[in-house]
Protein backbone atom coordinates (compact mmCIF):
# COMPACT_ATOMS: atom_id res chain seq x y z
CA UNK A 1 0.00 0.00 0.00
CA UNK A 2 1.25 3.41 -1.03
CA UNK A 3 0.22 6.45 -0.01
CA UNK A 4 0.86 9.39 -1.77
CA UNK A 5 2.49 12.69 -0.05
CA UNK A 6 -0.42 15.22 0.35
CA UNK A 7 -0.46 17.47 -2.19
CA UNK A 8 -3.60 18.63 -2.08
CA UNK A 9 -6.03 15.94 -2.68
CA UNK A 10 -8.17 14.48 0.39
CA UNK A 11 -6.93 11.07 1.26
CA UNK A 12 -8.51 8.00 3.29
CA UNK A 13 -7.27 4.80 3.98
CA UNK A 14 -8.94 2.08 3.85
CA UNK A 15 -7.27 -0.90 5.72
CA UNK A 16 -8.68 -4.33 4.73
CA UNK A 17 -10.34 -4.83 1.20
CA UNK A 18 -13.45 -6.03 3.20
CA UNK A 19 -13.94 -2.58 4.96
CA UNK A 20 -16.95 -0.79 4.14
CA UNK A 21 -15.38 2.13 5.85
CA UNK A 22 -12.11 3.82 5.29
CA UNK A 23 -9.94 6.84 7.53
CA UNK A 24 -9.48 10.26 6.76
CA UNK A 25 -5.98 11.31 6.53
CA UNK A 26 -7.19 14.77 5.81
CA UNK A 27 -9.99 17.03 7.06
CA UNK A 28 -12.76 17.52 4.56
CA UNK A 29 -15.32 19.56 4.21
CA UNK A 30 -17.01 17.25 1.14
CA UNK A 31 -16.35 16.50 -1.88
CA UNK A 32 -13.51 14.36 -3.74
CA UNK A 33 -11.38 11.90 -1.26
CA UNK A 34 -8.76 9.32 -2.77
CA UNK A 35 -8.86 5.92 -0.67
CA UNK A 36 -5.88 4.07 -0.74
CA UNK A 37 -5.58 0.50 0.71
CA UNK A 38 -4.86 -3.13 -0.30
CA UNK A 39 -6.89 -2.20 -3.45
CA UNK A 40 -6.22 0.51 -6.14
CA UNK A 41 -6.80 3.77 -5.06
CA UNK A 42 -10.67 4.82 -5.36
CA UNK A 43 -11.95 8.01 -5.46
CA UNK A 44 -15.48 8.71 -3.78
CA UNK A 45 -17.15 11.61 -2.76
CA UNK A 46 -17.82 13.12 0.45
CA UNK A 47 -21.04 13.95 1.50
CA UNK A 48 -20.48 16.19 4.25
CA UNK A 49 -17.67 17.72 6.35
CA UNK A 50 -15.40 14.68 7.83
CA UNK A 51 -12.45 15.30 10.61
CA UNK A 52 -9.23 13.91 10.05
CA UNK A 53 -8.98 10.54 12.10
CA UNK A 54 -12.95 9.64 11.34
CA UNK A 55 -14.50 6.80 8.67
CA UNK A 56 -15.85 7.43 5.59
CA UNK A 57 -18.82 5.48 4.17
CA UNK A 58 -17.77 3.66 1.24
CA UNK A 59 -20.64 1.72 0.71
CA UNK A 60 -24.76 2.22 1.07
CA UNK A 61 -25.53 1.08 4.31
CA UNK A 62 -28.76 -0.16 5.69
CA UNK A 63 -29.46 0.02 9.35
CA UNK A 64 -28.43 -2.76 11.88
CA UNK A 65 -25.57 -3.39 9.12
CA UNK A 66 -22.30 -4.63 10.37
CA UNK A 67 -19.33 -1.49 10.26
CA UNK A 68 -16.57 -3.14 9.11
CA UNK A 69 -12.84 -2.14 9.39
CA UNK A 70 -9.71 -4.40 10.27
CA UNK A 71 -11.69 -7.00 8.14
CA UNK A 72 -13.58 -7.46 11.42
CA UNK A 73 -17.15 -5.72 12.43
CA UNK A 74 -16.39 -2.73 14.65
CA UNK A 75 -19.81 -1.80 15.02
CA UNK A 76 -23.71 -2.04 13.79
CA UNK A 77 -25.09 0.65 11.94
CA UNK A 78 -27.93 2.54 13.59
CA UNK A 79 -29.53 4.09 10.81
CA UNK A 80 -29.42 3.74 6.86
CA UNK A 81 -25.68 5.13 5.79
CA UNK A 82 -25.13 6.65 2.22
CA UNK A 83 -22.19 6.40 0.49
CA UNK A 84 -19.58 9.08 0.97
CA UNK A 85 -21.32 10.21 4.69
CA UNK A 86 -19.47 10.40 7.76
CA UNK A 87 -19.98 7.23 10.02
CA UNK A 88 -19.76 8.36 14.12
CA UNK A 89 -21.84 7.47 17.08
CA UNK A 90 -24.78 9.20 15.38
CA UNK A 91 -25.27 5.75 13.07
CA UNK A 92 -23.46 3.41 14.63
CA UNK A 93 -23.26 2.04 17.94
CA UNK A 94 -20.92 -0.63 19.90
CA UNK A 95 -21.83 -4.33 20.05
CA UNK A 96 -21.14 -4.27 23.89
CA UNK A 97 -20.73 -0.91 25.02
CA UNK A 98 -24.05 1.15 26.15
CA UNK A 99 -22.06 3.56 27.88
CA UNK A 100 -19.83 5.35 25.11
CA UNK A 101 -22.67 5.38 22.20
CA UNK A 102 -24.43 8.42 24.47
CA UNK A 103 -21.18 10.55 24.04
CA UNK A 104 -21.09 13.37 22.53
CA UNK A 105 -21.04 13.84 19.10
CA UNK A 106 -18.68 16.16 18.19
CA UNK A 107 -16.71 16.46 21.43
CA UNK A 108 -16.91 12.84 23.01
CA UNK A 109 -17.77 14.17 26.33
CA UNK A 110 -20.17 12.25 28.28
CA UNK A 111 -23.33 13.52 29.45
CA UNK A 112 -24.39 10.67 31.86
CA UNK A 113 -22.57 12.44 35.03
CA UNK A 114 -24.55 15.31 36.93
CA UNK A 115 -21.88 18.34 38.03
CA UNK A 116 -24.81 20.13 39.80
CA UNK B 1 24.08 0.22 13.84
CA UNK B 2 21.12 -1.32 16.18
CA UNK B 3 22.59 -4.54 16.18
CA UNK B 4 25.38 -3.47 18.06
CA UNK B 5 26.25 -3.84 21.64
CA UNK B 6 25.82 -1.50 24.67
CA UNK B 7 27.18 -0.86 28.16
CA UNK B 8 24.55 -1.61 30.63
CA UNK B 9 24.77 -2.24 34.29
CA UNK B 10 24.42 -5.61 35.96
CA UNK B 11 22.90 -6.12 39.30
CA UNK B 12 23.85 -8.87 42.20
CA UNK B 13 21.55 -10.95 40.93
CA UNK B 14 22.22 -11.13 37.41
CA UNK B 15 19.62 -8.83 36.00
CA UNK B 16 21.00 -6.17 33.58
CA UNK B 17 19.62 -2.51 33.16
CA UNK B 18 20.09 0.41 31.36
CA UNK B 19 19.70 2.97 33.90
CA UNK B 20 21.50 3.13 37.26
CA UNK B 21 18.79 4.60 39.54
CA UNK B 22 18.43 5.07 43.12
CA UNK B 23 14.43 4.37 43.96
CA UNK B 24 13.05 6.17 46.80
CA UNK B 25 9.59 4.70 48.32
CA UNK B 26 7.03 5.50 50.58
CA UNK B 27 4.79 3.50 52.06
CA UNK B 28 1.74 5.57 52.89
CA UNK B 29 0.86 8.93 51.38
CA UNK B 30 1.51 10.49 54.67
CA UNK B 31 5.07 10.39 54.13
CA UNK B 32 4.95 11.36 50.38
CA UNK B 33 6.16 14.74 51.07
CA UNK B 34 9.13 14.18 52.59
CA UNK B 35 9.91 11.40 50.33
CA UNK B 36 10.06 13.89 47.35
CA UNK B 37 11.95 16.56 49.44
CA UNK B 38 14.60 13.81 49.99
CA UNK B 39 14.73 13.50 46.13
CA UNK B 40 14.57 17.15 44.75
CA UNK B 41 17.75 18.05 43.31
CA UNK B 42 18.99 14.27 42.78
CA UNK B 43 19.36 13.29 39.73
CA UNK B 44 19.54 9.68 39.68
CA UNK B 45 17.13 9.21 41.84
CA UNK B 46 13.25 8.17 41.58
CA UNK B 47 10.43 8.64 43.88
CA UNK B 48 7.32 6.46 43.84
CA UNK B 49 5.41 5.06 46.49
CA UNK B 50 1.86 3.62 47.87
CA UNK B 51 -0.69 6.32 49.09
CA UNK B 52 -3.09 3.51 51.32
CA UNK B 53 -2.44 3.48 54.89
CA UNK B 54 -3.75 -0.44 54.61
CA UNK B 55 -1.73 -2.97 53.11
CA UNK B 56 -2.34 -4.96 49.91
CA UNK B 57 -0.31 -7.84 48.43
CA UNK B 58 -1.17 -7.09 45.03
CA UNK B 59 0.20 -2.96 45.64
CA UNK B 60 2.88 -5.27 48.17
CA UNK B 61 3.71 -7.53 45.63
CA UNK B 62 4.01 -4.29 42.57
CA UNK B 63 6.28 -2.17 45.30
CA UNK B 64 9.06 -5.40 45.44
CA UNK B 65 9.25 -5.44 41.72
CA UNK B 66 9.45 -2.31 41.11
CA UNK B 67 12.46 -1.72 43.65
CA UNK B 68 14.43 -5.10 42.44
CA UNK B 69 14.06 -4.02 38.91
CA UNK B 70 17.05 -3.86 36.63
CA UNK B 71 17.59 -0.83 35.70
CA UNK B 72 17.52 -0.12 39.94
CA UNK B 73 20.68 -0.51 41.86
CA UNK B 74 19.88 0.98 45.42
CA UNK B 75 16.47 1.87 47.45
CA UNK B 76 15.86 3.91 50.42
CA UNK B 77 12.50 3.00 51.89
CA UNK B 78 10.50 5.99 54.17
CA UNK B 79 7.47 5.01 56.10
CA UNK B 80 5.55 7.76 58.52
CA UNK B 81 5.66 5.15 61.45
CA UNK B 82 1.70 3.71 61.77
CA UNK B 83 0.52 2.57 58.67
CA UNK B 84 0.53 -1.25 57.37
CA UNK B 85 3.13 -1.37 54.90
CA UNK B 86 6.42 -1.66 56.21
CA UNK B 87 9.51 -0.28 54.90
CA UNK B 88 12.36 -2.36 56.49
CA UNK B 89 10.59 -5.46 54.96
CA UNK B 90 11.16 -3.86 51.46
CA UNK B 91 14.21 -2.68 52.37
CA UNK B 92 14.79 -6.65 53.44
CA UNK B 93 13.97 -7.62 50.15
CA UNK B 94 15.92 -5.00 48.07
CA UNK B 95 18.77 -6.24 50.69
CA UNK B 96 17.96 -9.73 49.29
CA UNK B 97 18.95 -9.07 45.67
CA UNK B 98 21.53 -7.49 46.85
CA UNK B 99 20.84 -4.05 46.41
CA UNK B 100 21.91 -1.58 48.78
CA UNK B 101 19.11 -0.40 50.70
CA UNK B 102 18.06 1.66 53.51
CA UNK B 103 14.89 2.34 55.56
CA UNK B 104 13.76 4.65 58.40
CA UNK B 105 10.21 5.95 60.06
CA UNK B 106 10.11 10.05 59.97
CA UNK B 107 8.33 9.40 63.26
CA UNK B 108 11.80 8.09 64.97
CA UNK B 109 13.90 10.51 62.76
CA UNK B 110 11.94 13.46 64.24
CA UNK B 111 9.59 14.78 61.93
CA UNK B 112 10.22 16.44 58.07
CA UNK B 113 13.21 18.10 58.29
CA UNK B 114 14.91 15.62 60.35
CA UNK B 115 13.65 13.06 58.02
CA UNK B 116 14.65 15.05 54.76
CA UNK B 117 18.39 15.50 56.45
CA UNK B 118 18.29 11.86 57.24
CA UNK B 119 17.15 10.58 53.51
CA UNK B 120 19.73 12.95 51.68
CA UNK B 121 22.45 11.62 53.74
CA UNK B 122 21.49 8.06 53.41
CA UNK B 123 21.09 8.96 49.72
CA UNK B 124 25.03 9.88 49.86
CA UNK B 125 25.66 6.50 51.73
CA UNK B 126 23.95 4.41 49.30
CA UNK B 127 25.69 6.32 45.94
CA UNK B 128 28.51 5.02 47.11
CA UNK B 129 28.04 1.76 47.47
CA UNK B 130 26.43 1.95 44.50
CA UNK B 131 29.54 2.97 43.04
CA UNK B 132 31.16 0.63 44.18
CA UNK B 133 28.99 -2.37 43.64
CA UNK B 134 28.16 -1.61 40.01
CA UNK B 135 29.83 -3.97 37.56
CA UNK B 136 29.40 -2.81 33.67
CA UNK B 137 28.21 -5.05 31.42
CA UNK B 138 27.52 -5.82 28.09
CA UNK B 139 23.89 -5.50 26.41
CA UNK B 140 22.27 -6.94 23.82
CA UNK B 141 18.51 -7.29 22.13
CA UNK B 142 18.61 -10.17 24.39
CA UNK B 143 18.89 -9.08 27.08
CA UNK B 144 16.24 -6.82 26.65
CA UNK B 145 12.18 -6.31 27.84
CA UNK B 146 10.22 -3.61 26.13
CA UNK B 147 6.82 -2.82 27.31
CA UNK B 148 4.40 -1.12 24.86
CA UNK B 149 1.08 0.92 26.27
CA UNK B 150 -1.20 3.39 24.02
CA UNK B 151 -2.87 5.94 25.15
CA UNK B 152 -4.96 9.42 23.73
CA UNK B 153 -5.72 7.53 21.10
CA UNK B 154 -6.77 8.30 17.72
CA UNK B 155 -8.00 7.39 14.22
CA UNK B 156 -4.02 7.34 13.43
CA UNK B 157 -3.26 5.09 16.44
CA UNK B 158 -4.59 1.94 14.62
CA UNK B 159 -3.02 2.73 11.25
CA UNK B 160 0.34 3.78 11.90
CA UNK B 161 1.34 4.14 16.05
CA UNK B 162 0.37 0.98 16.84
CA UNK B 163 1.38 -1.04 13.85
CA UNK B 164 4.69 0.47 13.91
CA UNK B 165 5.45 -0.52 17.28
CA UNK B 166 4.03 -3.98 16.16
CA UNK B 167 6.73 -4.47 13.84
CA UNK B 168 9.55 -3.14 16.08
CA UNK B 169 8.30 -6.09 18.20
CA UNK B 170 8.72 -8.65 15.65
CA UNK B 171 12.23 -7.42 14.77
CA UNK B 172 12.86 -7.20 18.67
CA UNK B 173 12.08 -11.06 19.38
CA UNK B 174 13.48 -11.85 15.89
CA UNK B 175 16.63 -10.48 17.95
CA UNK B 176 16.16 -12.84 21.11
CA UNK B 177 14.34 -9.87 22.99
CA UNK B 178 11.62 -9.86 25.00
CA UNK B 179 8.36 -7.86 24.35
CA UNK B 180 5.37 -7.12 26.50
CA UNK B 181 1.85 -5.30 26.13
CA UNK B 182 -1.47 -5.22 28.19
CA UNK B 183 -4.50 -3.76 27.75
CA UNK B 184 -6.34 -6.41 27.37
CA UNK B 185 -9.39 -4.51 28.24
CA UNK B 186 -8.70 -2.92 24.73
CA UNK B 187 -9.01 -6.44 23.08
CA UNK B 188 -12.74 -6.13 23.89
CA UNK B 189 -14.42 -7.65 20.73
CA UNK B 190 -11.57 -9.63 19.34
CA UNK B 191 -11.64 -13.12 20.85
CA UNK B 192 -10.60 -14.92 18.20
CA UNK B 193 -7.85 -12.67 16.84
CA UNK B 194 -6.26 -13.06 20.27
CA UNK B 195 -6.79 -16.80 20.45
CA UNK B 196 -5.45 -16.97 16.84
CA UNK B 197 -1.98 -15.65 18.10
CA UNK B 198 -1.29 -18.32 20.91
CA UNK B 199 2.22 -20.20 20.84
CA UNK B 200 0.10 -23.51 21.73
CA UNK B 201 -2.90 -24.50 22.95
CA UNK B 202 -2.50 -24.35 26.34
CA UNK B 203 -1.39 -20.82 25.80
CA UNK B 204 -4.77 -20.29 23.55
CA UNK B 205 -6.82 -21.65 26.95
CA UNK B 206 -5.04 -19.08 28.84
CA UNK B 207 -5.79 -16.27 26.53
CA UNK B 208 -9.78 -17.57 26.40
CA UNK B 209 -10.00 -17.29 30.00
CA UNK B 210 -7.54 -13.54 30.33
CA UNK B 211 -9.98 -12.06 28.01
CA UNK B 212 -13.75 -13.60 29.16
CA UNK B 213 -12.49 -12.19 32.71
CA UNK B 214 -11.75 -8.66 31.22
CA UNK B 215 -14.81 -8.81 29.31
CA UNK B 216 -16.94 -9.83 32.32
CA UNK B 217 -15.01 -7.41 34.58
CA UNK B 218 -15.82 -4.39 31.79
CA UNK B 219 -19.73 -5.36 31.69
CA UNK B 220 -19.91 -5.59 35.87
CA UNK B 221 -18.20 -2.34 36.44
CA UNK B 222 -20.35 -0.62 33.09
CA UNK B 223 -16.93 0.79 31.80
CA UNK B 224 -15.11 0.27 28.69
CA UNK B 225 -12.05 1.61 27.63
CA UNK B 226 -13.04 4.11 25.59
CA UNK B 227 -12.33 7.71 26.23
CA UNK B 228 -13.65 11.04 25.24
CA UNK B 229 -10.83 11.77 23.76
CA UNK B 230 -10.72 8.75 21.60
CA UNK B 231 -14.40 9.69 20.16
CA UNK B 232 -13.38 12.86 19.49
CA UNK B 233 -10.97 11.38 17.47
CA UNK B 234 -12.75 9.40 15.41
CA UNK B 235 -13.07 6.13 17.04
CA UNK B 236 -16.71 5.19 17.47
CA UNK B 237 -16.91 2.25 19.65
CA UNK B 238 -14.64 0.21 21.56
CA UNK B 239 -14.31 -2.83 19.12
CA UNK B 240 -12.65 -0.05 16.75
CA UNK B 241 -9.96 0.89 18.98
CA UNK B 242 -9.23 -2.50 20.01
CA UNK B 243 -8.48 -3.19 16.58
CA UNK B 244 -6.23 -0.70 16.33
CA UNK B 245 -4.74 -1.40 20.03
CA UNK B 246 -3.65 -4.82 19.24
CA UNK B 247 -1.66 -4.21 16.25
CA UNK B 248 0.86 -2.97 18.67
CA UNK B 249 1.53 -6.61 19.34
CA UNK B 250 2.88 -7.48 15.86
CA UNK B 251 2.78 -11.05 14.61
CA UNK B 252 4.87 -13.49 16.49
CA UNK B 253 3.15 -15.79 18.66
CA UNK B 254 2.18 -15.18 22.12
CA UNK B 255 3.94 -17.13 24.42
CA UNK B 256 1.33 -16.82 27.81
CA UNK B 257 0.18 -14.38 30.24
CA UNK B 258 1.46 -12.50 32.66
CA UNK B 259 -0.42 -10.90 35.82
CA UNK B 260 1.16 -7.65 37.03
CA UNK B 261 4.98 -7.94 39.54
CA UNK B 262 5.24 -11.06 37.33
CA UNK B 263 9.03 -10.85 35.73
CA UNK B 264 9.24 -11.84 31.86
CA UNK B 265 9.70 -16.11 32.15
CA UNK B 266 11.67 -16.53 29.14
CA UNK B 267 11.96 -14.19 25.56
CA UNK B 268 9.19 -13.88 23.34
CA UNK B 269 6.08 -11.66 23.00
CA UNK B 270 3.84 -11.73 25.83
CA UNK B 271 0.27 -10.46 27.10
CA UNK B 272 0.16 -8.78 30.44
CA UNK B 273 -2.95 -9.43 32.40
CA UNK B 274 -3.75 -6.57 34.65
CA UNK B 275 -7.64 -7.55 35.30
CA UNK B 276 -8.52 -7.86 38.80
CA UNK B 277 -9.85 -11.37 39.85
CA UNK B 278 -13.09 -12.01 41.55
CA UNK B 279 -12.44 -10.50 45.59
CA UNK B 280 -14.56 -9.30 48.24
CA UNK B 281 -13.40 -5.77 47.69
CA UNK B 282 -14.20 -5.56 44.05
CA UNK B 283 -11.25 -2.84 43.61
CA UNK B 284 -12.83 -0.52 40.84
CA UNK B 285 -11.62 0.03 37.47
CA UNK B 286 -8.98 -2.10 35.94
CA UNK B 287 -7.06 0.73 34.51
CA UNK B 288 -7.72 3.99 35.66
CA UNK B 289 -5.25 5.23 33.72
CA UNK B 290 -2.50 5.17 31.46
CA UNK B 291 -0.06 5.69 33.88
CA UNK B 292 -1.00 2.37 35.71
CA UNK B 293 -0.66 0.64 32.85
CA UNK B 294 2.69 1.44 32.65
CA UNK B 295 3.79 1.12 36.06
CA UNK B 296 2.58 -2.45 35.73
CA UNK B 297 4.45 -2.97 32.57
CA UNK B 298 7.72 -1.92 34.17
CA UNK B 299 6.93 -4.13 36.82
CA UNK B 300 7.82 -7.21 34.56
CA UNK B 301 10.97 -5.98 34.31
CA UNK B 302 10.26 -3.99 30.93
CA UNK B 303 13.57 -1.77 30.92
CA UNK B 304 12.27 0.82 28.28
CA UNK B 305 8.01 1.04 27.71
CA UNK B 306 6.42 2.56 24.52
CA UNK B 307 3.84 4.51 24.97
CA UNK B 308 1.98 5.16 22.16
CA UNK B 309 -0.23 8.32 21.54
CA UNK B 310 -2.11 9.88 18.92
CA UNK B 311 -3.70 13.05 20.12
CA UNK B 312 -0.44 13.68 21.96
CA UNK B 313 -0.21 12.47 26.01
CA UNK B 314 2.27 14.49 28.08
CA UNK B 315 3.37 11.61 30.76
CA UNK B 316 6.15 9.59 31.47
CA UNK B 317 7.08 7.25 34.28
CA UNK B 318 9.89 6.84 36.84
CA UNK B 319 12.30 3.92 36.41
CA UNK B 320 12.13 2.75 32.77
CA UNK B 321 12.58 5.62 30.04
CA UNK B 322 8.93 5.93 28.35
CA UNK B 323 9.61 6.21 24.36
CA UNK B 324 6.16 8.13 23.26
CA UNK B 325 5.24 7.70 19.73
CA UNK B 326 2.49 8.99 17.96
CA UNK B 327 0.93 7.88 14.25
CA UNK B 328 -0.12 11.36 14.20
CA UNK B 329 2.47 13.66 11.99
CA UNK B 330 0.42 16.76 13.59
CA UNK B 331 0.69 15.96 16.65
CA UNK B 332 4.47 15.41 16.21
CA UNK B 333 4.85 18.60 14.97
CA UNK B 334 2.44 20.29 17.82
CA UNK B 335 3.90 19.07 20.73
CA UNK B 336 7.39 18.48 19.46
CA UNK B 337 8.92 18.73 22.63
CA UNK B 338 7.45 15.89 24.60
CA UNK B 339 7.45 13.31 21.43
CA UNK B 340 10.48 10.78 20.51
CA UNK B 341 8.96 9.59 17.30
CA UNK B 342 6.93 10.26 14.40
CA UNK B 343 5.14 7.06 12.83
CA UNK B 344 2.85 9.23 10.91
CA UNK B 345 5.62 9.23 8.36
CA UNK B 346 3.99 6.12 7.14
CA UNK B 347 0.86 7.96 6.70
CA UNK B 348 2.79 10.43 4.97
CA UNK B 349 4.44 8.15 2.15
CA UNK B 350 7.72 8.84 3.80
CA UNK B 351 8.52 5.78 4.92
CA UNK B 352 7.11 2.10 4.99
CA UNK B 353 6.16 -0.48 7.95
CA UNK B 354 9.34 -1.94 7.61
CA UNK B 355 11.19 1.35 8.00
CA UNK B 356 9.78 3.33 10.35
CA UNK B 357 9.79 -0.27 12.49
CA UNK B 358 13.59 0.06 11.83
CA UNK B 359 13.37 3.51 13.12
CA UNK B 360 12.29 2.50 16.01
CA UNK B 361 14.89 -0.18 16.94
CA UNK B 362 17.21 2.22 16.31
CA UNK B 363 15.67 4.83 18.67
CA UNK B 364 15.33 2.07 21.31
CA UNK B 365 18.98 1.09 21.00
CA UNK B 366 19.98 4.85 21.75
CA UNK B 367 17.77 5.39 24.69
CA UNK B 368 19.27 1.43 25.63
CA UNK B 369 23.11 2.84 25.45
CA UNK B 370 21.99 6.23 27.39
CA UNK B 371 20.31 8.57 25.51
CA UNK B 372 17.36 10.47 27.31
CA UNK B 373 13.83 9.93 26.24
CA UNK B 374 11.90 13.75 25.71
CA UNK B 375 10.00 12.82 28.89
CA UNK B 376 13.23 11.66 30.54
CA UNK B 377 14.80 15.48 29.51
CA UNK B 378 11.46 17.08 30.89
CA UNK B 379 11.56 14.86 34.71
CA UNK B 380 8.38 13.40 33.90
CA UNK B 381 8.42 10.62 36.43
CA UNK B 382 4.77 10.19 36.79
CA UNK B 383 3.22 7.12 38.70
CA UNK B 384 0.28 5.30 40.02
CA UNK B 385 -0.31 2.14 42.36
CA UNK B 386 -3.68 1.57 43.26
CA UNK B 387 -5.42 -1.09 45.91
CA UNK B 388 -6.47 -4.07 43.80
CA UNK B 389 -6.50 -8.03 43.95
CA UNK B 390 -4.86 -10.94 41.26
CA UNK B 391 -4.32 -14.41 42.09
CA UNK B 392 -0.84 -14.25 41.21
CA UNK B 393 2.22 -16.90 43.26
CA UNK B 394 4.83 -14.98 45.24
CA UNK B 395 7.10 -12.57 43.67
CA UNK B 396 10.19 -14.86 44.98
CA UNK B 397 8.03 -18.27 42.94
CA UNK B 398 7.96 -15.69 39.67
CA UNK B 399 11.31 -15.19 39.66
CA UNK B 400 12.59 -18.69 39.74
CA UNK B 401 9.99 -20.24 37.74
Amino acid sequence: MTVELNSGTKRAIRVNAADNVATLLDEVAGGSVTIYGPEEPLEIQALEPIAHGHKIALDALPASAPIVKFGVPIGVSTAPILRGQWVHLHNCRSQVDERSSHFDLKTGAAKDTPYA
Amino acid sequence: MPDQPWQGYLRPDGRKGIRNLIVVIYTVECASFVAHAIGQGEEDVHVIGFPGCYDNAYAVRQMLALITHPNVGACLAVGLGCEYTQPAKLADAAMASGRPCDWFYIQDAGGTEAGIAKGKAALRCLREKLATATARVSMSWNDLTVGAECGGSDGTSGLAGNPVVGRFFDFLIDRGGSAVFEEIVEMIGLRNVLKARAANPQVARQLEAAYTKAEEYCRAVRQYSVSPGNVAGGLTTIEEKSMGAFAKSGSRPIQGVLRVSEPVPHPGLWLLDSVPDSHFMQFGYTNPNDTEGIMDLISTGAQIVLFVTGRGSVIGSPIAPLIKVTGNSRTFERMRGDMDFNAGTMLDGRQTLDEAGMSLLNLVGEVASGALTRPEALGHREYFFMYKHQDTPSLAAGCHA
